[in-house]
């Protein structure tokens, strides 16, 4: 099986240590991952934000980049979920007969990753030891788009010595939203305040989900109030073999 | 075809959603009320819709018997029209808020009264029937509490079900003691807060309304179009009141609430109440075919408005927001409208619902800001009974808004984004200039206050310095060799 990492351009720029732990992850259960260099963005914001045309590109690109790959793997369910749920669209819409064509075919290769660890690998338990206190906050396109229902508590359950604990209101939307955090910035950082009221309540050191984007905007809050939790993606806690010998 | 401008629905001179958000944030009272609210009414429609083996099945055939309904309705309406005469009912067609004001007022003038009892109706809400009837010399009295409570207070409803949810039961005892004897029987002496209390005031000063009003205005939930039978869903019986003791009914009905039968309407007397306050069925379900004698209104009219319907249908992405049947789950589950309340929405429809329906109804240009106040999350559409997609109505309406709009500075960056991201030299040069950018604003790993545009955001949010090296280069420096 050819696995490529779809990094994604804001793991890329900001995130890099969530590929490492991907790739981590991937060749301990003894599988080769590849990283196609034409790959960059999946037109996400560009989409949500109504500039569908300038979005184009970057699906044609994407297609390009992945076709000769079995499995396209991403740490983050909101850009898995723009690929499955716009892609298409877009292609249909704006593209070529040719484009919608190639992306059909590969749209059913691309996998968020726990879904490709739990569902395509057939794993939980992938090797990992972490011994903190974790919360896990399942953002919007893990919840309600890509519908990962408890695949990441699964192999979160699975990571030895965690003490992983409930998220009041965890199914509540954090706020982030790309560019709505932007454009309506007081409204996103009242959504915040209580996102991060229900992380503290929890008592966890360490903040995990499936979206760097949603973690940085939670982590972002937390560090500006003086907070002293973590935010980490949660590839990179099934990455971690701290205190094993591995 | 009527001009967007002479629809209603929005609120003239309402500040953009953002601006309209941010004072409503402000106000911690209406916050407070808010939270309590729709975290109340949530729990109720968890409740009641998970005892149902075949939600799931009902919500599809909801979706199903919409769609059908929307591509025939020409056919159907023609049939509803046949079947309310023929029950001796007299239909009428408006095209926009002006023409329906235009109708329903003669209406009223042709019996020689001045005044109107209401039931709640967002149709009448949308094209603003109370003030062009006071234009007239016309006074509508709402018979509904909340309505009540809203045009006592002079105030605007902030939600489709429960129009007073900002307001709480200390601000209505208020309200009633001082304005109620303003309107007719006025608020009994030392009422307290208890809602038993404030409900027993209201009856007491609606009674006297409902014994002497000639002519009911009411909207409506549904209308078979086989049988012409219009339907109005309640809870106080406040409209079985409005519906019987008249002497004319006039119903203000937009054209997508037709329904092909009752065997379709079975579908929706069980999503309904379940979807919109978590009950079970609803306490009073008025159902009446055209009129009777001696029996209820002598004379009834059905007034079927258009307003920015047809337009709507034409849109195959935004045609499923007209399968709304005005349950009001979409907002109780909405984060955004949980924290700014109704009124931020500047329109008749607030909250996800409205963020997809205003914009249709009025142009996209009119309330451009609205498709934008949302983070996309998707609990609209896990709790709407009809299954509208609304965050995908909320894309697409995002990307009419932007080709509608002259293009500015976003469309530029936007430009310059789709350019960078579209090769991944560029991409890897931005990255390497991010990292220099970022060290040298950053202190301890963290960026803070940045001025411009993104100050909203880092006003409560640290931003992290993008680390010195990317993944792609990491890669390319560390992996690409071995292969």
């Amino acid at each position: 099986m050819r696995i490529a990492l779809f990094i994604t351009c804001f793991n890329d720029t900001l995130f890099p240590d969530t590929g490492r732990a991907v790739v981590t992850v991937l060749e301990r259960l003894g599988h080769r991952v590849e990283f196609p260099q034409e790959q960059t963005c999946c037109g996400q914001m560009h989409f949500n934000t109504g500039y569908r045309p300038d979005a184009v590109p970057l699906v044609t690109r994407f297609a390009r980049a992945f076709a000769d790959y079995d499995a396209v793997v991403t740490p983050s369910a909101s850009c898995a979920g723009m690929v499955r749920d716009n892609h298409p669209l877009l292609a249909e819409r704006h593209g070529t007969a040719s484009l919608l064509q190639q992306v059909t075919e590969l749209v059913p290769r691309v996998y968020e990753f726990t879904e490709f660890l739990t569902d395509v690998l057939g794993v939980t338990d992938v090797g990992a030891r972490f011994p903190h206190r974790v919360v896990y906050h399942p953002t919007c396109h893990s919840l309600r788009g890509l519908r990962l229902g408890d695949r990441p508590d699964r192999l979160l359950r699975a990571v030895e010595d965690i003490d992983l604990v409930d998220l009041p209101a965890a199914d509540s939307c954090c706020g982030f939203g790309g560019t709505f955090a932007v454009k309506n910035a007081d409204t996103s950082a009242a959504m915040l305040a209580d996102k991060n009221a229900a992380v503290l309540d929890s008592g966890a050191e360490v903040l995990c989900a499936a979206d760097n984007s949603c973690l940085m905007h939670i982590g972002g809050g937390l560090s500006r109030q003086g907070a002293t939790v973590r935010t980490l993606h949660l590839a990179e806690i099934l990455a971690a073999t701290e205190g094993t010998a591995r | 075809m009527s001009k967007p401008g002479s629809r209603g629905v929005v609120w003239l001179g309402s500040p953009s959603f953002p601006d309209a958000a941010r004072e409503a944030l402000g106000n911690t009272r209406l916050r407070a009320n808010l939270k309590r609210a729709t975290t109340t009414i949530r729990d109720k429609r968890l409740a009641v819709a998970s005892e149902l083996d075949d939600w799931e099945q009902l919500r599809d055939a909801a979706t199903a018997i919409k769609n059908r309904t929307a591509r025939h309705l020409d056919r159907y309406l023609v049939q509803l029209e046949a079947a309310v005469t023929a029950a001796g009912g007299t239909v009428h067609w408006a095209s926009d808020a002006a023409e329906a004001n235009r109708i329903v007022t003669e209406l009223v003038q042709a019996t020689g009264e001045r005044e109107v009892v209401k039931i709640k109706s967002m149709a009448t809400q949308e094209i603003g029937l109370n003030e062009a009837l006071a234009e007239a010399g016309i006074t509508a009295y709402e018979t509904d509490l909340a309505e009540l409570i809203v045009q006592l207070g002079d105030d605007r409803p902030s939600h489709i079900l429960v129009p007073a949810i900002h307001r709480n039961r200390t601000e209505i005892r208020d309200l009633f003691t001082a304005e109620m004897a303003h309107w007719g029987q006025p608020a009994p002496e030392n009422l307290g807060d208890d809602p038993r209390e404030l409900a027993e005031a209201a009856r007491l000063h609606l009674r006297e309304k409902f014994l002497t009003a000639k002519v009911a205005v009411s909207g409506a939930n549904f209308a078979v179009a086989d049988t012409g039978t219009v339907v109005v869903v309640e809870s106080e019986g406040n409209g079985r009141m409005c519906l019987t003791l008249p002497e004319t009914l006039i119903t203000v009905m937009g054209i997508e609430k037709t329904v092909p039968s009752w065997s379709d309407l079975e579908v929706f007397l069980q999503l309904l109440p379940r979807s919109s306050t978590g009950e079970r069925m609803n306490p009073y379900t008025s159902t009446w075919t055209g009129t009777t004698d001696g029996d209820g209104p002598r004379e009834f009219h059905l007034v079927l408005l258009d307003n920015g319907r047809t337009d709507t249908l034409a849109d195959e992405v935004g045609r499923q927001v007209l399968g709304c049947i005005r349950c009001s789950a979409c907002l109780n589950v909405c984060p955004v409208f949980e924290r700014t309340g109704g009124h931020a929405y500047g329109s008749v429809y607030p909250g996800p619902i409205g963020a997809v329906l205003t914009p249709q109804l009025v142009g996209v240009e009119n309330a451009a800001s609205l498709p934008f106040a949302s983070t996309l999350c998707g609990a609209c559409y896990d709790a709407c009974p009809v299954k509208i997609d609304i965050p995908e109505v909320l894309a697409h309406l995002r990307a009419k808004a932007v080709e509608r709009k002259p293009r500015g500075a976003e469309a530029l960056a936007m430009k310059a984004a789709a350019t960078v991201l579209d090769s991944p030299r560029l991409l890897s040069a931005a990255q390497k200039a991010a990292a220099l950018g970022g060290r040298a604003l950053a202190r301890e790993g963290r960026i803070g206050r940045l001025p411009g545009p993104l100050h909203g955001w880092s006003d409560t949010r640290d931003t992290p310095a993008p680390p010195a090296e990317s993944f792609r280069s990491w890669w390319r420096k560390n992996r690409e060799g071995e292969r």
